[in-house]
């Protein structure tokens, strides 16, 4: 059996990664502009706070977040459709993770748990099979979320629940795509970002096939990198290369997980029961055409938009005034431009979707950063 | 010994007052906390006290009630005992009172009966009194559990308050072992692996500290909110800096490798059996030397120091030089999504 340490092991060596932040900072010297990374994926945001990989980058080499945090992309109105859902007698609404925090326009489902509704975060989608068994007069929702790492999960879940005929599982799809989103960042005429460091586990199912428009689009090189400190430094000294030779190339660093064409099985698992959406409305990027799924029309009978459509509001709700998630996930601001960052909006009370997820830009900042400000300040 | 058939299972007549409750409290409780304090069945313990005491009281919530480690009785004891301990307080007098939902298996409560008992014997102190109610099925899960203690101070300067720039943070054990313990149980996660909850009384240890009298400014048992909790705890009520390093905090192998999989810190664990001081640093390393000799801390370990720069936050310094903040948990223990 595999060691999980095996999973870490070397990837977070000191020397490496002091190593590595010595070539990336006598290279950077030599950038004809700065490097404006955007990592797309909250994991890599979480990656580069926890490990404190900021101060050891020079100046010239700033990271942007990007709107790759399932939760933080999820428009306030699809929450409230599971609150809606979680709310009907006899239903009981499953989901993952953090989902369970994020304020929808009439509380978090969490606080709609603590009224009464039966909401159960769960750890494994596949966990919602014991849950539809043991409980065979109610109905069970999947609230599903994600990118294209967890939908094949979803599919697996939807598989099973056919083949073992269990009536009462339905679903509410909310799984999005990278490759739309990133086109919409880099279509919106402010955008600042020159290089991409690829999310690392959508890559692991969808392969790095999926940047190759990006990099040929907008002449940006793309590194899809691993999650550990040393692959986010190996990633960043690879798009200075590249940025230093005047090269646009898409790249794998994440080799030890990730091919060209990815994992096949459960591509096709996925196009099997799910279509893509005409329009999904992304939490501070707006509509964004193609970038999301539904289940096909012949799983109608597992879709919960579908049977309790008369049930599910449908009116789009803009976020807190005063919240910056939209421009944070875009990249145009950073969490602390904010004026609610750490006032209004903290971890216990988020505003904001991007401070709930701790794979949110701003719960990140939160959590991890000041240190380096408050350094400055008193020398 | 019990003479209780062992396939039965908890009815609403066992909290009832009546026949049943007797019996089950006189062949059960009785036989297994037995003292004479107890034993006086009067409406409340007679209790000599003098000087000095801390009372504290707790309730066990947990699901599974039977872990690697541990169960929800020897918790219940530990957690209790070890809260008067992290005062400076020899434990002396516990309550107990017993929730249980009705179908409750009589061999599991006796069980977990059989498991206080054992763990009271760590520090010596007993149980005085307790209550039983017996709820309907589904009015609780399983069996709740209330604990109450109260020990004589030996030290009584001990206090979250009294960290002081210059002392040293020590670790007792590795940390996170009961919420990596709770969490592979609940999840039914098959891995191979050693992993055991740290759950244990920590008197003996504590009381080793306190005869060699080593000038303890602070301590605490390690558990909801782990390392963290503590340590940005002690950071606010002292108005201090605390400052650790990440490469002296020592975790087990299984525990890093549960966090890698859940995207867990291991310093967010929850603990039953791990406890932070702050001591001198002059006398840490004797202090570290007590503890590892006497008190099963081999692992036990100075992972930072205290300083007046950010004041009332934890920093981690990571072992590639860089700086983070050690922030509090929050929210439920969910697992990252991406």
């Amino acid at each position: 059996m595999l060691e999980l340490k095996q999973l870490y092991q070397g990837f977070r060596d000191p020397t490496t990664i002091l190593s590595l932040a010595r070539d990336i900072a006598r290279l950077a010297d030599k950038l004809p502009a700065p490097l404006n990374v955007m990592e797309v994926c909250g994991g890599h945001t979480h990656t580069i706070m926890k490990y404190g990989l900021l101060e050891l980058l020079p100046s010239n080499i700033e990271f942007i977040h990007g709107p790759g945090c399932p939760v933080c992309i999820m428009p306030k109105e699809r929450i409230d459709q599971a609150a809606a859902l979680a709310s009907i007698d006899n239903v009981i609404l499953v989901t993952l993770g953090d989902m369970i925090r994020v304020p929808g326009s009439h509380g978090s489902l969490a606080s709609f748990r603590a009224k009464g509704c039966d909401i159960r975060p769960i750890y494994d989608p596949l966990d919602t099979l014991k849950i539809a068994k043991d409980n065979p007069k109610k109905t069970i929702v999947f609230f599903a979320i994600g990118f294209e790492t967890s939908t094949p999960m979803t599919a697996v879940l939807l598989q099973q629940a056919e083949r073992q005929g269990i009536k009462n599982l339905l679903f509410h799809i909310n799984h999005v795509l990278v490759p739309p989103a990133i086109d919409a960042v880099m279509q919106d005429s402010q955008t600042r970002v020159n290089a991409f460091i690829g999310p690392a586990h959508v890559s692991v199912i969808s392969g790095a096939k999926i940047y190759r428009s990006t990099v040929e689009k907008y002449a940006t090189p793309v590194v899809v990198s691993g999650f550990e400190p040393v692959d986010v430094m190996e990633s960043i000294l690879r798009l200075v290369r590249q940025r230093i030779e005047g090269k646009a190339e898409l790249e794998i660093q994440y080799t030890r997980a990730v091919s060209e064409a990815g994992n096949l099985a459960a591509q096709a698992l996925v196009n099997q029961y799910f279509q893509t959406r005409m329009q999904f409305r992304w939490r501070g990027l707006g509509e964004i055409s193609n970038s999301a799924l539904a289940l096909k029309d012949e799983f109608a009978h597992r879709d919960a938009e579908r049977i309790f459509a008369d049930r599910l509001p449908v009116k789009q709700i803009d976020d807190h005034k005063a919240c910056q998630c939209g421009d944070i996930l875009r990249g145009l601001a950073k969490p602390k431009d904010c004026k609610v960052f750490g006032r209004g909006c903290a971890p216990e009370t988020p505003l904001g979707s991007c401070m709930v997820s701790s794979e949110g830009a701003c719960n990140a900042y939160y959590r991890y950063q000041g240190i380096q400000k408050e350094t400055v300040a008193r020398s | 010994m019990s003479d209780l058939p062992r396939d039965k299972s908890i009815q609403l007549s066992h909290g009832g007052g009546g026949k049943e409750m007797n019996k089950l409290i006189r062949e059960l409780f009785f036989a297994e906390f037995d003292n004479p304090i107890l034993r006086a069945e009067e409406d409340a313990a007679k209790l000599d006290l003098q000087g000095a005491n801390a009372f504290t009281t707790d309730s066990f919530t947990i699901a599974p009630l039977f872990f690697a480690g541990g169960d929800i009785g020897k918790l219940a004891v530990a957690g209790t005992v070890n809260d008067l301990a992290m005062m400076g307080a020899e434990p002396q007098y516990l309550s107990c009172s017993f929730i249980i939902e009705e179908g409750f298996s009589l061999n599991q409560l006796t069980t977990i009966v059989r498991s206080m008992a054992k763990e009271l014997k760590h520090s010596g102190a007993r149980i005085v009194c307790g209550d039983t109610k017996v709820v309907p099925r589904g009015c609780a899960d399983g069996i709740f559990i209330n604990t109450s203690g109260i020990g004589r101070i030996l030290k009584p300067q001990i206090s979250a308050a009294n960290v002081a720039p210059g002392d040293a943070i020590i670790v007792s054990r590795d940390i996170g072992c009961h919420g990596a313990a709770i969490l592979m149980a609940r999840e039914g996660l098959v891995l191979e692996s050693e992993l055991q909850s740290d759950c244990a009384t920590l008197w003996p240890v504590v009381e080793q500290l306190i005869a060699a009298n080593i000038p303890i400014h602070a301590m605490r048992d390690a558990t909801r909110g782990g390392l963290s909790a503590v340590l940005n705890e002690w950071a606010a009520a002292s108005q201090v800096g605390i400052s650790v390093d990440e490469v002296a905090i020592p975790v087990s192998d299984e525990v890093k490798g549960l966090c890698e999989l859940y995207g867990f810190e291991a310093m967010d664990l929850a603990n039953e059996g791990t406890f932070i001081l702050a001591v001198p640093q002059s006398i840490a390393l004797g202090a570290l030397e007590i503890m590892q000799r006497f008190g099963h801390c081999e692992r036990a370990a100075i992972i930072g120091t205290v300083n007046e720069a950010h004041i009332g936050k934890v920093v981690l310094n990571t072992p590639w030089q860089t700086q983070r903040y050690l922030d509090l948990p929050q929210g439920e223990l969910l697992p990252r999504i991406c």
